[in-house]
């Protein structure tokens, strides 16, 4: 190693001066940490005291317990699974009154309508589209959130999130991927296009995308309500009433590790194909357990996620129930638009254990997850009786009027939890990752695996049944 | 052009890092771990007086405040917090940059009493790039009742840097914090940080370095340092010197630099 003698020394450091750095072995920046690791455990040996007897670390004893390998995933299982128990039993009365309450209103409403003698197309579309996809929204939707958020938040500040990150960190690495991912999975139960925005936090360009790209398998609150009452409806249907709520709450549970699980795989995949490398290492923090503040968990999860989210369910359903409303009422020949959709969706719907009117659903969905069920409910209803839906059951006959069985709503709940991502979401990928070819393969690939995993079901139900 | 006084050391705080302030005041840097309650410890010393900004061309958000102590003032610039200064990420590389060519009058750094071993790390680089440190052990309150206790007197004696005892949350010790930043600022009391020593293949190639590194940076920065983070291999900080130091001088030294990084 020479350095050049005859270099001025009032020129500014150049090419042949950064090549001192570049020539010296990777072991010597190694040799160097190292070295300043040593000098300051051997400092702090040297003044650091502990009295064992003093010394009940509570949150030692806490994180011996939670991030155990043994009790870790466990608990974590149990937790997610005791949130979405209080959100399912706490959700189904304030839900139905809710819908009482608005179809009340739909009533007056129609009855306001006729009163003034307004035409029949006016008070289809403000009322039957307009107004009906709007109380769906809020009554289904409300409910849960409202019980959901507080309980995540709850968690949250009671400092547990970083300690899941924390056990699907070795997860993670061994599928390729960084170990914070798991943190941006966190922001993804609540929006994913805040998760996809929180990826930020990766600092490799490669793990970030992975992140990004596998964020929507987390099914984040547009689609909990979707997921919450297929799951009350015909998982908890199906058993004795009083172990309802709880095999809900185990199917949600559970779809989430499926979440989780292709999470993991397809991050694996990627990380052996398309964006390869190796993991990089971090530091993980982990905050010691605070007593969670009340006032501030309310404030949070009503006011900054509940009111938030459902604000944007509002705006978006409110255009969406008017398209839905004209598709349904807007003939070409003997069908109505929808109809004909659905009709050309048919046969892949069929062949993956759904039907036309439940792809075009999560088509028309697109900009926002939370409006799927509502446009379903809307387009069955719009082809068959009109019902008033204030009660599970009624949502349930009129699901199982259209020829829906378990079958149906398993692959309904796989297909919300693993198809494309909101729009939203979408495009907040496309600003992130820079490329809009990455937000293409951010909808496409996502539905690809949707479609396969249903497939696989309804072929193997059909195999048995 | 060279080295001058305007390319580095005051001037630079109100060019490049935005901070206006008064001759006589003095700057203060505050860095530290993640989590260490340095935001408090940077709130219990500025009360009020504070406002945020963002880091020029940087999305790193930043804090500065200012007190008064023995009718000095000092202005506070609370520092990313990181665990490092191996510049991994924007916010290592801020936190290095501004106590690297800032050249605060001290630099207070923030530790949590109850890892003491983990916060010494980032302490111990600190005291390499300056000598003008002080060691606040925060969280104090916390150690204790975890059992854990720290003789103050041999860790000022293990760093050769003035030791404060605080627990921000609580409001103790800032008072200490501020009459030993004031001393050290002032020049009253001169701290020498205890230096690593890397064993003798390093110590050598760092020799054959320094020469060459003495001429071209002109007392302006630590030779021992710059050579530390060359054999490291680290390329940014040849763009922050060239950057904070040679700015005005030759656009053509820039653009060979760019041109390196490309290869």
């Amino acid at each position: 190693m020479n350095v050049n003698p005859v270099l001025n020394p009032s020129q500014p450091m150049t090419e042949s001066e950064i090549k001192i750095g570049y020539d010296y072995p990777e072991h010597l920046k190694d040799e160097i940490v190292s070295a300043i690791y040593q000098e300051a455990q051997g400092i702090a040996q040297k003044v650091v005291s502990i009295n064992k007897k003093k010394a009940k670390d509570w949150d030692a004893i806490l994180d011996g317990i939670l991030t155990s390998r043994i009790t870790g995933y466990p608990i974590m299982f149990l937790l997610l699974g005791a949130v979405f128990w209080i959100t399912i039993s706490g959700a189904n009365v304030p839900s139905s009154l809710l819908a009482a309450f608005f179809f009340k209103i739909e009533d007056y409403l129609t009855y306001l309508f006729t009163s003034l003698s307004a035409p029949e197309w006016l008070h289809g579309i403000l009322v039957l589209g307009v107004y009906r996809t709007l109380a769906w929204v809020v009554s289904v939707m409300l409910p849960p959130m409202a019980i959901f958020f507080p309980c995540f938040t709850l968690l949250e500040d009671f400092g547990y999130l970083p300690r899941v990150a924390f056990n699907l960190d070795r997860l993670f690495k061994k599928a390729g991927a960084h170990g914070k991912q798991s943190l941006t999975m966190s922001m993804g139960f609540g929006c994913n296009a805040a998760g996809v925005i929180a990826c930020r936090i990766i600092e490799s360009p490669r793990e970030r995308l992975i992140a990004m790209l596998t964020n929507s398998f987390v099914p984040c609150n547009g689609r909990f309500p979707t997921l919450l009452l297929i799951a009350s409806i015909f998982m908890g249907g199906a058993v004795a009433s009083q172990y309802r709520t709880l095999t809900a709450s185990f199917v949600v549970s559970s779809l989430v590790l499926v979440g989780i699980l292709i999470t993991l795989i397809v991050s694996w995949g990627l990380s052996k194909t398309l964006l390869k490398g190796i993991p990089s290492s971090f530091t993980l923090e982990l905050p010691p357990y605070r007593k969670p503040q009340i006032g501030k968990i309310i404030y949070r999860s009503i006011i900054d996620r509940t009111i938030f989210v459902l604000g944007r369910a509002v705006v978006i359903a409110a255009p969406a129930g008017l398209i839905i409303w004209l598709m349904a009422n807007i003939h070409i020949g003997s069908q109505s638009l929808l109809a004909h959709g659905a009709t050309l969706l048919q046969p892949l719907g069929h062949l993956i254990g759904l039907d036309g009117y439940i792809l075009m659903a999560f088509i028309l969905g697109l900009p926002a997850n939370e409006i799927v069920l509502p446009i379903l409910m809307m387009s069955y209803m719009a082809e068959g009786a009109m019902l008033e839906l204030d009660s599970l059951q009624e949502i349930a006959n009129l699901f199982i009027a259209n020829g829906w069985t378990g079958l149906t709503a398993l692959n309904v709940m796989l297909f919300s939890l693993l198809h494309f991502p909101c729009g939203t979401t979408l495009w907040t990928l496309r600003k992130e990752s820079g490329s809009f070819r990455w937000a293409v393969f951010g909808a496409l690939m996502p539905t690809c695996i949707a479609i396969l995993v249903c497939f696989l079901t309804t072929q193997i139900y059909r195999l048995f049944i | 052009m060279g080295l001058t006084n305007q390319s580095c050391g005051r001037a630079l705080i109100s060019q490049k890092f935005n901070i206006s302030f008064n001759k006589e005041d003095f700057i203060i840097a505050l860095a530290g771990n993640p989590n260490v309650g340095k935001s408090t410890v940077f709130n219990g010393l500025t009360g009020l007086n504070q406002h945020t900004g963002n880091w020029p061309g940087k999305t790193v958000a930043t804090a500065r405040g200012s007190y008064t102590h023995k009718d000095k003032k000092f202005i506070l610039v609370d520092l990313p917090g990181t665990y490092s200064l191996f510049a991994n990420s924007a916010e290592e590389q801020i936190a290095r940059d501004f106590i690297c060519f800032g050249n605060p009058d001290a630099t207070i750094i923030v530790a949590d009493a109850t890892c003491l071993e983990r916060n010494l790390n980032l302490a111990l680089q600190v005291m390499e790039l300056t000598d003008k440190v002080i060691l606040c052990l925060n969280l104090m309150d916390e150690a204790d009742k975890k059992g854990i206790s720290i003789d103050i007197k041999q860790l000022e004696k293990e760093l050769g840097i003035p030791v404060i005892p605080t627990a921000a949350r609580k409001k103790l010790g800032l008072r200490a914090l501020m009459d030993a930043t004031y001393d050290v600022a002032s020049k009253i009391k001169k701290p020498t940080p205890r230096k690593i020593s890397y064993g003798n293949a390093i110590e050598s190639e760092i020799q054959k370095i320094i020469p060459y590194l003495e001429k071209k940076l002109n007392n302006k920065l630590d030779p021992r340092w710059v050579a530390l983070r060359l054999l490291e291999g680290d390329t940014t900080l040849l763009d922050s010197i060239n950057a904070f130091l040679y700015e005005n001088n030759s656009p053509l030294a820039y653009k060979e630099v760019a041109y390196a990084h490309e290869c």
